[in-house]
């Protein structure tokens, strides 16, 4: 039976950016998932849900977690990616000084997201917003 | 390197853990690029950083670091600490640029990552 979880995601607030990835974080470990999948898990939710908060508006994060996998939806309202092959590229990024600040916009996010998922798909809609479908399988098999 | 040697090589000062704990710190990473600490794949690893906010520790969480030394005496807000001890992160800060605690540490015996 697979389990869903709902967390909403306001941009701008780097406060709180992380307790999605830090809930989901500890409720894999309460399940027993193995540490260096939990790893891959939260470096791709916590990637994308900074990329939520430093660029758009605000996002929803729905988790769906069933015995073999675990599938991140993050579907934001935001300005979206124009050029989706450009934003995948390492050290491309359009985020803004108070990012970069916090430690981000580096242009590593995605990449760092593809580089640790077993299935990876983005979509995007300038002016509307973008969407992440992120799989991992929890017993290191392949998708 | 324990806790206790990393603070006194750096003229660090814990700011919150504890610092005759057992467990040893072998390899650390240098960065205020918080991209860059989630690439990394090791445990057992000390986050050199400048970066004091709130994400850093959040970074830590997220990489299974146990241990932040933040150089050129970088504030830690009391957020940050409460965080850090949520989640049982030890933080440490030193005066030291992040040239000189890094280079103290790895003439001390700290390992690079590679």
């Amino acid at each position: 039976m697979a389990m869903n979880f709902e967390y909403r995601v306001e941009g701008g607030d780097f406060t709180h950016a992380g307790y999605a990835s830090s809930q989901v974080k500890k409720m894999l470990k309460q399940l027993g998932v193995e540490s260096t999948v939990i790893k891959r898990v939260v470096v791709c939710l916590y990637e994308a849900e900074v990329n939520i908060v430093a660029h758009a508006w605000n996002g929803v994060i729905i988790i769906t977690l069933d015995a073999d996998n675990i599938l991140m939806k993050l579907t934001d309202n935001g300005p979206g990616i124009a050029d989706i092959e450009l934003a995948m590229q390492k050290g491309y990024s359009t985020a803004s000084p108070e990012v970069r600040e916090m430690g981000f916009g580096a242009g590593m996010g995605l990449p760092n997201i593809s580089a640790n998922a077993d299935r990876f798909v983005i979509t995007s809609e300038p002016g509307r917003g973008t969407s992440l479908e992120i799989t991992i399988n929890l017993n290191g098999n392949a998708v | 390197m324990k806790v206790e040697e990393i603070c006194s090589v750096t003229n660090g000062e814990l700011v919150c853990g504890n610092a005759t704990a057992d467990r040893e710190v072998t390899h650390a990473f240098a960065s205020d690029l918080m991209s860059d600490v989630l690439t990394v794949d090791c445990s057992n690893l000390l986050l050199i950083t400048g970066l004091a906010n709130l994400q850093a520790i959040r970074t830590a969480e997220m990489s299974d670091i146990d241990c932040i030394l933040f150089v050129r005496n970088k504030s830690v807000t009391p957020e940050m600490q409460n965080l850090a001890e949520e989640l049982g992160i030890t933080l440490i800060k030193s005066p030291a640029t992040m040239f000189r605690a890094s280079g103290e540490l790895y003439r001390a015996g700290m390992k690079p990552l590679f």
